[in-house]
């Protein structure tokens, strides 16, 4: 299995797909969007939700941690799968496995 | 014309609707049948599956769940949306580069078993069943209410519509029409949503009222034109009456935290939501149309909240020291209780127990009165009204102060009468509701039909049957699991309400441990997946059968497993499955080569085309 570095891919060589340095990208990206999902959620919507509640989101009457549980985690969802999206079409293309 | 017509007229023109699009939409093969041919645009199958997912209870009972729970209803805003980020980021791409056409599939070649496939079956087969019978049943009752037919009448008229689209149309048919129904059902919610934003803040968007000062109409009313947000204000009602505070909830947290993961965990990991992403035409596909079905959700999930603040805040400040009947020297204080206090209350939806004798109605925290609700007579019998002109219950009244009992499904069925809103929005209501009901209930019934004709004759009993038959299959299958499923709506067991914990909790516990591991471990084998799945669904469901069959009394906090109840279990049956199914795998031999190349495969989007051919 070849173990090259994601980053120093050559799109030349698109022919010789590069299978674990794809895999390794696409764990990147989940992980750190899924470290967002839990943040937004377990993080400030429940384990520091009573804290939060003492500040009030910036020009609202919501208690900050209630938002978050409430109406920012689920805005954040949202976002978060969009970005996913543009950012494994752009490594699908870099890795020459797209698609189109 | 009056509410009733109005109400015949908008449902009557969406059955039609729907009748409609399922005669363009036949199935003509199997793939046709289960995946729709895997030709759905993107955004069409984000709408249809924003309608499967949404539920009558998310649409009729959800809103005034939170509203009576407040933060701690926060679990099911967070639960059934945060899913969806597991599903996009971690199984649907990749079961949509494997491409067949069911969960048990998947499960079943992965791990090159059998044994597995059975799992998967029957897990599939309890899950689905579980959640239409709920569905049928709310079918039922949005016609009960609405229109004055008997609830039996009205479950089979739901049946003959998922009949006809279902059977006709398989999961062609069945998307089309979710599609349809998602826009009646997000219409019919926001329509109310936006008024009520209106009167209580006088803001048009009803995520930025709920964050914003009570003004308008019945705002003004309740704050005297003093400025105070909504929040601050539902915050002191509740302080005043008892009741926990709205923002911060009542429930501990481990058990908000393990009942948010129960439920993402188990969205992401129920067969009628995965099944959805075998529908579309690429992997990329897959990818956006998880994201466009979170936005459709959002809309309505992001409202509930919103509306949920504002009807507790309107009710508590309609309801809370007025007098019930508007005699003379009440009058010149305090109003009476508003006309629909009265009407839904002769529904049987509101009950209250003057326990003081002052006529008031006094609302505090805990229960009016021990058991079931259950009247003394029918509202139209003068010898079952008390002193006041109330309805009068036959239940012995609590110990404590609260005097009234109100149903939570009446937050939204009653916002367009406490709001004053035309005719016509009651009916969009009724027809919303339905539509939440029947795209749900026909998700479901594929699922299960599809267990039967495919994954147990045609991949277990019958190889060699031919698509024609099997198809003819898949249709008989569909209509028995449609009688099935309107019996169960006619004469609802009455564990019903009980066993939505399961349903969850068993595809927390089952499904997707199995899945996951599946795609992002190579080594994981049959020896572990089989044993993790038993080992997980057999402790979830344990807990769960002993808190709510074997012992329901000692179902409190103080018995239950680290704080956490039954709701939440899921999660610990999850950790349960990862943590026997590791050592297993790594104890017996890896897969073999087949396996592994078909890991390789999935994990690589290019080429989806082809895997779906054969």
């Amino acid at each position: 299995m070849d173990q090259a570095d994601p980053d120093r891919h050559d799109p030349t060589e698109a022919a010789a797909f590069d299978a674990a340095g794809y895999w390794r990208a696409n764990l990147k990206v989940v992980g750190i969007l899924l470290s967002i999902w839990f943040a937004v959620s377990f993080g400030a919507g429940i384990l520091f939700a009573r804290p939060l509640n003492a500040v009030e989101l910036p020009g609202t009457g919501f208690p900050l941690g209630f938002w978050f549980a409430q109406q920012g985690s689920i805005y954040t969802f949202v976002v978060l799968i969009f970005v996913y999206v543009g950012v494994m079409n752009r490594l699908d293309r870099r890795f020459g496995v797209s698609e189109d | 014309m009056d509410v009733q017509t109005w109400t015949f007229a908008i449902v009557g023109l969406t059955f039609a609707l729907y009748i409609g699009i399922a005669l363009r939409t036949r199935a003509g093969s199997t793939k046709d049948f289960y995946v729709a041919g895997g030709g759905v645009p993107p955004l069409a199958n984000g709408m249809a599956t924003a309608a499967d997912w949404m539920s009558a209870a998310s649409f009729i009972s959800m809103a005034g769940l939170i509203s009576f729970m407040g933060y701690d209803g926060s679990v099911y805003l967070m639960g059934w949306t945060g899913g969806y980020v597991l599903l996009a980021l971690l199984l649907a791409p990749y079961l949509r580069k494997f491409g067949r056409f069911t969960v048990p599939d998947f499960v079943g070649d992965r791990y090159a078993s059998s044994a597995a496939r059975l799992v998967a079956v029957v897990c599939a087969i309890f899950v689905s069943f579980t959640y239409v019978a709920g569905q049928m049943r709310g079918v039922g009752v949005v016609f009960g209410r609405f229109l004055e037919v008997e609830v039996q009448t009205g479950v089979v008229i739901g049946m003959a519509i998922v009949l006809v689209y279902a059977v006709l149309g398989g999961m062609k048919g069945i998307t089309y029409t979710q599609v349809a129904q998602f826009c009646v059902l997000i219409f019919a919610f926001m329509v109310p949503a936006v008024f009520i934003a209106i009167l209580m803040t006088g803001t048009v968007i009803p995520q930025i009222g709920f964050g914003g000062e009570l003004q308008g109409a019945l705002g003004d009313a309740i704050t005297g034109g003093e400025r105070v947000s909504l929040l601050a204000k539902l915050d002191g009602l509740h302080e005043e009456l008892g009741f926990a505070p709205y923002t911060s909830g009542a429930k501990s947290v481990i058990d908000v935290f393990c009942i948010t993961m129960a439920l993402m965990v188990g969205t992401a990991g129920l067969p009628h939501v995965i099944v959805r992403f075998y529908t579309v035409p690429r992997v990329r596909d897959a990818r956006v149309s998880a994201g466009w079905a979170l936005l459709f959700i959002a809309i309505l999930y992001t409202s509930a909240p919103a509306v949920a603040a504002f009807a507790r805040t309107n009710l508590i400040a309609a309801v809370e020291g007025a007098p019930y009947a508007a005699t003379a020297e009440a009058a010149d204080e305090r109003a009476a209780v508003p006309p629909w206090f009265k009407n839904w209350e002769d529904t049987g939806l509101i009950a209250w127990i003057d326990k003081d004798g002052d006529g008031r109605i006094r609302y505090r925290s805990g229960p009016a009165f021990d058991g079931k609700l259950s009247y003394l007579t029918g509202p139209d019998d003068p010898s079952g009204r008390g002193s006041s002109g109330e309805r009068l219950v036959g239940n012995a009244p609590s110990a404590g102060d609260n005097e009234l009992y109100i149903d939570k499904d009446i937050m939204v069925l009653a916002n367009p009468e406490i709001a004053a809103l035309p005719d016509w929005v009651i009916a969009l209501v009724a027809a919303g509701g339905l539509a939440a009901a029947l795209s749900t209930a026909a998700g479901l019934l594929l699922v299960i039909s599809t267990a039967v004709s495919h994954d147990l004759l045609k991949r277990t009993l019958a190889p060699g049957i031919s698509d024609r038959r099997e198809l003819l299959a898949a249709r008989l299958s569909a209509t028995a699991a449609v009688i099935a499923a309107g019996y169960l709506g006619i004469h609802p067991p009455g564990f019903v309400g009980e066993v939505v914990a399961f349903a969850f909790g068993l595809a927390a516990s089952s499904f997707f441990p199995a899945i996951l591991m599946g795609i992002f471990s190579r080594r994981m084998n049959k020896y572990g997946a089989v044993a993790g799945m038993v080992c997980g669904m057999g402790f979830t469901a344990a807990y769960i059968v002993y808190f709510k069959f074997v012992a329901p009394d000692a179902n409190t906090v103080e018995n239950w497993w680290l704080g956490i109840s039954p709701e939440g279990i899921g999660t610990l049956g999850m950790i349960i499955n990862f943590a026997v199914a590791i050592p297993i795998a790594m104890l017996t031999p890896p897969p073999d080569k087949a396996v592994q190349a078909l890991v390789s495969d999935i994990r690589v989007p290019a080429g989806a085309g082809e895997a779906s051919a054969h």
